[in-house]
C-alpha cells in the first residue's frame, strides 16, 4: 500500500546503505546519517503534534535534551560509594546495575542503560504532562511562546547545574545494549550496525505515526486542528487529545535524545537550545506540515547537510530563513483562518 | 418523559439577553422546530443545549439527565449530534473521513491500539468506514466520498455535515438552518431526508427559516423573538397565531 511506501524505503535503506556506502568508499557518511535519523525521529514527533493536530511547540529540543541528559546522568552516575545503601544493593541484586571503570580506571557501579533510558523517557513524559496541561489551553503564538519559554528553562537548567556538567554537558556515556551484542555506541567498528539500528528505529517510529494519523484518534487530531468546536460537538475530548499528542511528540524527542546521546557518548546544553527547537519546527514546515514523509525527508536531508558542515557558519541562519520562506510562500500555511 | 427538557434557560451577551428564560421540550421520535426572526436567539439556544455555551441560568435535561453546562464532547457522548449554521467541516479531509469522525462516539481505539494497528483496532476501523459509508449513501453523496471536502459544492458540504451527525447514531439531532443556501430541489430532498432520519428513530430539533419546510415536517413548533418564547404549538396553531404572524410570518415571504 502506498501509505507504507516510505516506511518500507527507510527499512530497506537501513540494511542496504551500509554495504552500498562501504562499496563506494563512503562509509564515513554513515555517522552523520545515523545522527540525522535521530533528529528526524524527533521531528516526526513534532509533525504529529504540529502538522496534524495544529499545536505548535517551540520546545521540542527541551524534551530531546531531557531524554538525553537524564539517560546520560543516570547511566554515568557512579553508585560505587553508595553500594552499602540498601536501595543500591537492591538494584544490584535485581541486575539493574552495570559495573565498569571510570575515566581514572577506578571501579564504577551505575544504572544499566536500559533502566536509565526508560527512566529518561518516563521523565520526559511526566514533564510533558505537567507542562502540557496548562500550556495547551493556549493557542497559536501564545502556545509557541510558552513552549519556547519551556525550552529556554531546560537549557538554563542544563547549563547551570554542575551535576549535569554545566556548559560542557555530560560525557563518557556508556554504550546502550538494546539486545546482547546490539549496542548503541559510537566508534568505527559499530558504525554500520548503528546506522541500521537508527534507521530501523526511524522506520518503526514512522510506521506507528502513519498508523496513527489514519486511525480514529488520528482523525480526531486532524479534526480538532480544523476546528475545535466541531470536533468537540462530535464527541472528541479536544483537551485530552491535545495532551496525548503533545506527550507523544515529547516521547519521540526523548527516545531520539536518549539514543543519540548513547551513540555520541555525550550530550551538551546546545541540544536544548531554542535554535534547535526552531530547526525542528522548520523541518516540519519544509516537509509540508501534515506530511510525515515530507518531514522525514526534510529531517534526514537538512540534518545530514548540517552535520556535514555544508551550511558552514550559516547553519542556524539556513534553518531560520527556511522557516520564514515556508511561512511566506506556502498558501496552505498562510491562508489558514 | 420528554427526550429534551429545557427550563428557564437564559444567556446574555453584555447587556443583550440573547436567550431570555426559554422553556420547551422535544419529544422522542418527533420533529420539533424553533423559529424566529434573525437574531431571535435560536443558534444561541442550540449552543446552550449542546454545551458550546454555558447558560447564566436554567437547566437542560437530556434523556432524563441534567446536562446543563456540560462540555460539548460529553453531551455528544450522551447521544446528541448537531450541524452548524455555518458549515464546520475539516476542509482538507475527504468527505468520507469527515463522516468517519461522526463515528468517534461509537468507537474506542486510542493512541496505543491505533499506533500498533492491532487486529482489534483494524476491525473497528473497518466498521467505522462501513457505517460512515452507510450514512453517506443515505445522503446520496457516495460519488463524493473520496473527494477533499473543501472542494465540494456547498449543497454537498451540507450533506457531508449531516451525514457526519447521522453517523453517530444520535438520539437527538440538532439542525441549524439546514436548508439555507440550498435550492428548491435540494430543499425538497432535505425534507424527505429529515423524514427518513426520523423514521430511523432519531428525534430532531430543527432551526429553519424556510417556513414551508418547517410547516411541512414539524410536529411541534416553538417561536422565539428577542430571546423569549412567544408561542408554541402544532404547525396549524402557529400559522394562525396572531402575534407570530405579525412579528414573523407576515414580514417574511420566502
Ligand atoms: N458570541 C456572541 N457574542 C455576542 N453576541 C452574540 C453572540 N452570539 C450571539 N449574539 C447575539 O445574540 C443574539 C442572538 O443571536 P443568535 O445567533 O442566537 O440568533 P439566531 O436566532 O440564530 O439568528 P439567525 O436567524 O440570524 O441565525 C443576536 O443579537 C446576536 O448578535
Ligand atoms: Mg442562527
Amino acid at each position: 500500500m502506498r501509505r507504507f511506501a516510505t516506511v518500507l524505503l527507510i527499512a530497506v535503506c537501513a540494511f542496504a546503505l551500509p554495504p552500498l556506502l562501504t562499496a563506494l568508499k563512503a562509509a564515513f557518511l554513515l555517522t552523520q546519517l545515523t545522527m540525522a535519523a535521530y533528529y528526524a525521529l524527533a521531528s516526526l514527533g513534532l509533525c504529529a503534534l504540529m502538522g496534524y493536530a495544529g499545536q505548535i511547540s517551540m520546545g521540542q529540543a527541551g524534551f530531546f535534551a531531557i531524554g538525553g541528559y537524564a539517560s546520560a546522568y543516570l547511566s554515568t552516575r557512579n553508585l560505587a560509594a553508595a553500594s552499602g545503601d540498601p536501595l543500591v544493593g537492591g538494584l544490584d541484586a535485581l541486575g539493574l546495575l552495570s559495573r565498569g571503570a571510570d575515566a581514572y580506571g577506578n571501579p564504577s557501579l551505575s544504572l544499566s542503560p536500559w533502566i536509565a533510558a526508560l527512566c529518561a523517557i518516563l521523565l520526559a513524559i511526566l514533564v510533558a504532562v505537567l507542562i502540557g496541561i496548562p500550556v495547551l489551553k493556549l493557542k497559536g503564538h501564545y502556545l509557541a511562546m510558552a513552549t519556547l519559554g519551556f525550552g529556554i528553562v531546560i537549557e538554563k537548567i542544563a547549563r547551570g547545574t554542575p551535576a549535569l556538567g554545566g556548559a560542557d554537558g555530560l560525557s563518557c556515556v556508556p554504550a546502550f545494549a538494546l539486545l546482547p551484542g546490539l549496542e548503541v555506541t559510537g566508534g568505527r567498528a559499530a558504525r554500520a550496525v548503528n546506522f541500521t539500528i537508527s534507521w530501523v528505529v526511524l522506520a518503526i517510529g514512522l510506521l506507528a505515526l502513519v498508523n496513527l494519523v489514519n486511525s480514529r484518534p488520528g482523525r480526531a487530531l486532524r479534526a480538532l486542528h480544523d476546528g475545535e468546536e466541531a470536533a468537540g460537538a462530535m464527541g472528541v475530548d479536544t483537551a485530552r487529545y491535545k495532551l496525548n499528542v503533545f506527550v507523544l511528540g515529547a516521547a519521540y524527542a526523548a527516545v531520539a535524545g536518549v539514543l543519540l546521546t548513547h551513540y555520541n557518548g555525550s550530550i551538551g546544553p546546545g541540544e536544548a537550545n531554542a535554535m534547535k527547537s526552531v530547526r525542528y519546527v522548520a523541518i516540519v514546515a519544509v516537509g509540508g506540515m501534515a506530511n510525515l514523509s515530507g518531514t522525514l525527508a526534510a529531517g534526514l536531508l537538512l540534518n545530514f547537510l548540517s552535520l556535514r558542515g555544508v551550511f558552514g557558519s550559516l547553519d542556524d541562519l539556513v534553518f531560520g530563513v527556511m522557516l520564514v520562506a515556508v511561512m511566506l510562500l506556502s498558501p496552505g500555511v498562510r491562508s489558514r483562518r | 418523559m420528554s427526550l429534551l427538557e429545557v427550563a428557564s434557560l437564559a444567556r446574555s451577551f453584555g447587556g443583550l439577553r440573547a436567550v431570555d428564560g426559554v422553556s420547551f421540550s422535544a419529544e422522542k421520535n418527533r420533529i420539533t422546530s424553533v423559529i424566529g426572526p434573525n437574531g431571535a436567539g435560536k443558534t444561541t439556544l442550540f449552543n446552550l443545549i449542546a454545551g458550546s455555551l454555558e447558560p447564566d441560568s436554567g437547566t437542560v435535561l437530556f434523556d432524563g439527565e441534567d446536562i446543563t453546562g456540560m462540555k460539548p464532547f460529553r453531551v455528544a457522548r450522551r447521544g446528541m449530534a448537531r450541524t452548524f449554521q455555518a458549515i464546520k467541516l475539516s476542509r482538507r479531509m475527504t468527505a468520507l473521513e469527515n463522516v468517519m469522525i461522526g463515528r468517534h462516539v461509537r468507537s474506542r481505539a486510542g493512541f496505543p491500539q491505533a499506533m500498533l494497528a492491532s487486529p482489534w483496532a483494524r476491525r473497528e476501523e473497518r466498521r467505522i468506514r462501513e457505517e460512515a459509508m452507510k450514512a453517506i449513501e443515505l445522503l446520496g453523496i457516495a460519488e463524493y466520498a473520496g473527494r477533499e471536502t473543501g472542494s465540494l459544492p456547498f449543497g454537498v458540504q451540507r450533506s457531508v455535515e449531516l451525514a457526519r451527525a447521522i453517523a453517530s447514531e444520535p438520539k437527538l439531532l440538532l439542525l441549524d438552518e439546514p436548508a439555507s443556501g440550498l435550492n428548491i430541489r435540494e430543499t425538497v430532498g432535505l425534507a424527505e431526508l429529515i423524514g427518513r432520519i426520523r423514521a430511523e428513530g432519531i428525534s430532531i430539533l430543527l432551526v429553519e427559516h424556510d417556513m414551508s419546510l418547517v410547516m411541512d415536517i414539524s410536529d411541534e413548533i416553538a417561536v422565539l423573538n428577542f430571546g423569549r418564547k412567544i408561542a408554541q404549538g402544532k404547525p396549524r396553531e402557529i400559522q394562525s397565531n396572531r402575534e407570530v404572524v405579525d412579528i414573523y410570518l407576515g414580514e417574511d415571504d420566502d
